[in-house]
């Protein structure tokens, strides 16, 4: 009796220090959670207050109508949709030849990619100021160079992304497949390539674009008038406004995941397999 | 503009090749040195030889994977040498499985047909007949994850041979594949191979699968090719003592020249090219297992060192006087006496033998 006792209490061990172990668990992450969500529900109920302490959502109603809102929005939009053009035009064919023909140069490549995280935004704004004084009226003063700069800082997301996407797939053996078979160098990149890294550049697509949607500082600096800067501009007269606005830069952030995700699991379920 | 080609599953002519002083170095590595090999229309050579040979270079080069140093490549009369690889109407099985994942079985089938112009329903229809050929016609929806690994080597062999191509390059296709699977694939392959005519350029390490495959094995070593014959003439006459020791099992046997015979073990052989020592002096000769007769004898000049049961063949390891250990391959019936401690009298089967000096 005294045994099973013993070997009840040896069994219950493990488990109560596994329950332990989950309690533990959760309450960290709850307290991330509320770490993150306290201060975005303050600011989604500052943004649905009206007069006399009441609640409406007369500043989501006025905010697409406030000068300049809706231009510096598409302004943004438009920003992010050519900084991920030009990424990926850029990166997706550099980054399979740095696998394909010079993979002894994937670290050096990566650790020049990594490179705009460790230089301060005001020193590649000043830099792109002095470098491109002077420069044509198309580029200088319109936001092409900023979404030029914007390529730049979002380099250590998009190498990355592709190079982990590049490195779970047999890239030469189908590379050299394609090329058996027919295809030209710029078939086997858009047929073989860009279908079978879907979920990288999808990925690589939504960081940039999340990255640009919310950049302050470099748009600020360059006298660019794009989304955040505005947001920062109307907190000075109207926070409400301000936070609603800020509000939604984080839902279309958020938007923009969730469709990176569902995406990404569409694609794994279709090929039965990531990458 | 949709091309109107009508490939069929039967045999065509086939393309010659001619491989003509074939150089590659890799820094100080020389993995082809001077390379010269001629296949004839619809003919199977095998590339055989150990890892590192340069037989993969070779395969290579023929696809316009890599480039050669010197040398250059022929099919039907043309050099092809400079021409790059999307344009040489060739097709590669290849060692990994290479099937594109975004694609279904059918698809990848039809991969080479489309970037050919070939018409959707046309293409369709071509890539059902060549998986029905691979016997895969019930998983031309599937992709390659759901697949099994000869499954997938099945479908590439079919994505290959839809282009029709005037040449077929096999990369150890089946190297990666469990045994059974294996032995099945090959007899697939040459069959499809023979059926349609293809001229065919198989690399392999695997000596049985090259002897079973081929019309002719060309066995490669340190970049250069030892011999190309028929696999019975590369096991029966090898041309030198590589081929000898790499092909099949060999025992090497200690023996007295004596002009266009060896003796061994008190008994003559004819030897298949007379070494260039005098005669009484001291060779080695290279005798195949299975020429190698061994018999129970109670005051046998040999005794048995252990033995290996392999199914219809046994193999019965006897120890000379002088401690050279010699290998036999005997019917599994005749070796049941033939147990460790045995005292057996041994002979030769009367072929030629190969002697080095």
């Amino acid at each position: 009796m005294t045994a099973v006792a013993d070997l009840t209490v040896a069994t219950q061990g493990p488990r109560r220090k596994l329950g332990k172990g989950r309690v533990a668990a959760w309450l960290v992450l709850v307290i991330a959670a509320l770490y993150f969500l306290i201060p975005i529900a303050a600011s989604v109920e500052f943004s649905l207050r009206g007069v006399h302490d009441t609640h409406d959502l007369s500043t989501w109603e006025n905010l697409f109508g406030q000068p300049g809102f809706l231009d510096n929005l598409i302004t943004s939009l438009e920003l992010a949709a050519g900084t991920v053009v030009i990424t990926l035009v850029l990166m997706v064919p550099t980054t399979a030849w740095v696998h394909l023909r010079l993979p002894k140069l994937r670290r050096l490549i990566e650790a020049i990619c990594v490179l705009p995280l460790v230089i301060p935004a005001v020193v590649l704004a000043n830099g792109v100021l002095v470098a491109f004084r002077g420069g044509p009226n198309w580029l200088t003063g319109t936001p092409v160079i900023l979404a030029l700069e914007y390529v730049v800082l979002a380099l250590p997301f998009t190498y990355r992304t592709l190079d982990a996407g590049l490195s779970s797939i047999p890239l030469t053996t189908l590379v050299e497949a394609g090329r058996n078979l027919g295809a030209s160098w710029l078939t086997v990149l858009l047929r073989v390539v860009v279908p079978n890294l879907r979920t990288s550049i999808l990925n690589a697509s939504i960081l940039s674009a999340a990255m640009v949607l919310g950049e302050f500082t470099i748009a600020n600096l360059l006298l660019m008038n794009t989304l955040p800067v505005w947001t920062v501009q109307a907190g000075q007269q109207d926070g409400e406004v301000a936070t609603a606005a800020s509000m939604l830069i984080l839902i279309v952030t958020w938007a923009l995941l969730l469709l990176m995700s569902v995406f990404g699991q569409r694609g794994a379920r279709r090929t039965g397999r990531s990458g | 503009m949709t091309a109107t080609i009508e490939p069929s599953t039967e045999a065509k002519p086939g393309s010659p090749v001619r491989l003509a002083g074939l150089r590659r170095g890799y820094g100080q590595v020389t993995a082809l040195d001077g390379l010269d090999l001629d296949i004839a229309p619809g003919e199977l050579v095998s590339l055989l030889g150990p890892s590192g040979c340069g037989k993969t270079t070779a395969l290579r080069i023929v696809a316009g994977l890599e480039h050669s140093d010197a040398g250059a490549v022929f099919v039907d009369g043309r050099d092809i040498t400079k021409v790059p690889a999307n344009k040489r109407d060739m097709a590669m099985v290849f060692q990994s499985y290479s099937l594109f994942p975004n694609l279904t079985a059918g698809e990848n089938v039809a991969f080479g047909l489309r970037l050919r112009g070939v018409s959707p329903a046309q293409r369709s229809k071509r890539a059902g007949e060549l998986l029905e050929l691979v016997g895969l016609n019930q998983h031309y929806d599937r992709y390659a994850t759901q697949m099994s690994g000869g499954q997938q080597q099945r479908v590439a062999l079919a994505r290959a041979l839809a282009i029709e191509p005037k040449v077929l390059l096999l990369d150890e296709p089946l190297s990666a594949l469990d045994a059974k699977v294996r032995v099945q694939l090959r007899d697939e392959i040459r069959g499809l191979q023979q059926r349609l005519g293809i001229t065919t350029l198989f690399v392999t390490h695997d000596q049985e699968e090259a002897l079973s495959m081929s019309d002719r094995v060309a066995v490669m070593n340190a970049g250069r090719l030892e011999q190309c014959a028929s696999p019975d003439e590369v096991y029966t006459r090898p041309a030198t003592p590589f081929v000898a020791a790499f092909v099949g099992a060999m025992n090497r046997i200690p023996g007295i020249a004596s002009g266009a015979e060896v003796e061994i073990l008190g008994q003559r052989l004819t030897v298949t090219q007379p070494p260039e020592v005098s005669a009484g002096a001291k060779v080695t000769a290279l005798v195949r297992p299975e020429s190698v007769l061994l018999t129970p004898a109670v005051a046998g000049t040999v005794r048995v060192a252990r033995s290996s049961f392999r199914g219809p063949v046994t193999r019965v390891t006897v120890e000379l006087a002088d401690g050279t250990e010699v290998d036999s391959d005997l019917p599994s019936p005749a070796a049941v006496d033939l147990r460790p401690g045995t005292l057996a009298d041994i002979r030769f089967a009367p072929e030629p033998v190969m002697v080095i000096s």
